[in-house]
């Protein structure tokens, strides 16, 4: 069986201000290959490049030099249609409450079919269910959206994005600013519609606990390149290189080493909370 | 009397629908007493909706009470006369850096506070050189604020507050936008002004692990306060945390995991050298050496 491979990058390089003084390299020759229905993490410092990478898959940005391929098709080929590439690569932008604008959040979810021209009923059964996907609840949907707290918001705005059924979901930090349960809540709704509906989801995010604890593979972006990509037990095990460029390993991996440092007989490949309880339990002997 | 107080603080706000008329009365802060001594490290936590910004624009200004009394340095900032002393005493870090710099050059933003207070350009200069050394930025005083990194422009903003000579700081999330190296630039600043320069630090964020060193931690919720005390009297209640919407860090939770799966460990453990120290390991090396 072929596995079907939504978005391949073949050499994909974006080069500001090309020839001039002001030159930068924000993307430089990065080739990936994005299966369908894999739930990855994109990580990296603050311009390491991973928002421009972004928004080369859905393209709002072209490429310098490079191919960006969707379901076989060359997105900067004559003729492909880019509005209906937007549609099914999804992007939620950082603070997306902030684009909120509507009376109410039902018209606001609903701004995005209708303007894909589905007919009236479409639209409307398709906001429900996007507000119903990411756990809005019916009493909200007549309020205005700046009546709702901060993780409401964003729900409303990821499902201005579902309403769009989109194939795959880019989140730029969903979780910023949100408390606790908050990011907890937005993280395990986006996982369960992974499992659900089998959606590729791309989550950009600072939160090595999160990235550990949700993603299939993690992509790590430094000065505009790809520095690793692979599960995220293989790419933690590189905690030291991940400190050099700003990022870092979970905290519990850091809790594992220093069991080990002192002699303890633990593994120290451990990214959650789970797997570290269990370690330790298991070399307690317990 | 301490730096900041608060005395049955309330704060209410009246919502109005499209036509302007009052369809409600919200209560963001209810009730709240504090007192920040000088010197200290406060963390506020509470969820979103809780009430922790709302308190925090009392304590330099930006909002006055509805109810009740807030004096800033012994100053109450319901009288307008003090507003610019209150707001020299207590300088506010806002979470998004990008919105608070506005000089073209690193050291002319800094210097931008000291020149709006009248301080002779010499010392403003002086001031510049001291607050960027504080926050470790000096080398970048002449750089460009659009080229430096997130955490490294939040250092700029803190300068910048810490230029106008405060006893006080308040930091609104201010590691919210932050890569984890920019979160731990930030922190390890503000806890050095803390600790070196003696100023007064009030710190609201979301992320459990940044207040373990704070000397006293208040949680927010409805407005007024829910639990208060060292972060480890606060850290030792998870359940109650985890109802409050928020958390523990990572190493607290784990201490709290192994302990439900039976394993003898003290409540509100916050470092990994205390987790280390306290599992049981360490009896089974001590047999071996002893054996």
């Amino acid at each position: 069986m072929v596995i079907p491979m939504a978005i391949i990058l073949d050499h994909v390089s974006h080069i500001y201000e090309e020839g001039t003084a002001m030159e930068v390299a924000a993307l430089k020759d990065v080739s990936l290959t994005i299966p369908d229905g894999q739930f990855i993490g994109l990580i990296g410092h603050t311009g390491s490049g991973k928002s421009t990478l972004v928004q080369h898959l859905n393209g709002l940005m072209k490429p310098t030099s490079g191919h960006i391929y969707y379901n076989g098709a060359d997105i900067h080929e004559e003729g492909f249609d880019k509005k209906e590439l937007r549609s099914k690569v999804g992007l939620v932008f950082q603070y997306p409450e902030h684009q909120l604008f509507e009376v109410d959040v039902f018209s606001d979810v609903c701004f995005g079919p209708r303007n894909m021209g589905l007919d009236e009923k479409e639209v409307q059964l398709r906001a429900y269910a996007a507000l119903k996907q990411v756990g809005l609840e019916d009493d909200y949907f007549y309020q205005s959206p700046f009546d709702l707290s901060g993780g409401q918001k964003r729900r409303a705005a990821i499902a201005g994005v579902l309403a769009m059924k989109p194939e795959v979901l880019i989140l730029d930090e969903p979780t910023a600013g949100l408390d606790p349960k908050g990011r907890d809540e937005i993280l395990d709704q986006i996982a369960a519609l992974r499992d659900e509906t089998g959606i590729t989801v791309i989550l950009v995010s600072h939160s090595m606990d999160d990235v550990a604890k949700y993603v299939d593979r993690i992509v790590v972006m430094n000065q505009g390149g790809v520095m690793y990509d692979d599960e995220p037990v293989n790419v933690f095990r590189y905690y030291k290189e991940l400190e050099a460029v700003g990022l870092a390993a979970p905290q519990v991996t850091y809790i594992m080493q220093a069991l080990k440092e002192k002699g303890f007989p633990v593994k120290t490949d451990i990214i959650t909370i789970e797997e570290a309880k269990n370690e330790i339990l298991r070399a307690l002997g317990r | 009397m301490g730096i900041i107080e608060a005395k049955k603080l309330i704060f209410e706000y009246i919502r109005r629908d499209e036509e302007g008329n009052v369809e409600g009365i919200t209560r963001a802060v209810d009730e709240v007493d504090l007192d920040v001594k000088q010197g200290d490290f406060v963390a506020v936590l509470g969820h979103n909706g809780s009430g922790k910004s709302t308190l925090a624009k009392h304590l330099n200004a930006i909002l006055y009470p509805t109810e009740g009394t807030v004096w800033v340095d012994g100053k109450d900032t319901a009288e307008e006369k003090y507003l610019w002393e209150i707001r020299q005493t207590a300088g506010m870090v806002f979470q998004n850096p990008d919105n608070q710099i506005i000089g073209q050059v690193v050291e002319e933003d800094v210097g931008f506070g000291p020149e709006n207070m009248g301080v002779p350009t010499k010392e403003i200069w002086e001031r510049v050189e001291e607050s960027l050394k504080a926050v470790g930025m000096y080398q970048y005083r002449k750089h460009s604020p659009n080229k430096l990194s997130g955490g490294q422009k939040q250092r700029v903003s803190i300068a910048g507050v810490i230029a106008m000579h405060p006893k006080c700081i308040i930091l609104d999330e201010p590691t919210a936008m932050l890569d984890p190296n920019g979160r731990k630039e930030v922190i390890r600043a503000v806890r050095a002004l803390n600790q070196a320069e003696e100023i007064t630090v009030i710190l609201i964020t979301h992320y459990m692990e940044e207040i373990i060193h704070a000397d006293k931690a208040i949680v927010m919720d409805k407005g007024h306060i829910a639990m208060q005390g060292s972060p480890r009297e606060i850290f030792s209640q998870v359940e109650r945390l985890k109802e409050l919407r928020l958390d523990v860090p990572q190493v607290t939770l784990l201490a709290y995991e192994l302990k439900k799966s039976g394993i003898a460990l003290p409540d509100g453990i916050l470092t990994y050298e205390e987790l280390v120290e306290a599992l049981p390991f360490r009896q089974k090396t001590d047999r071996i050496l002893n054996g």
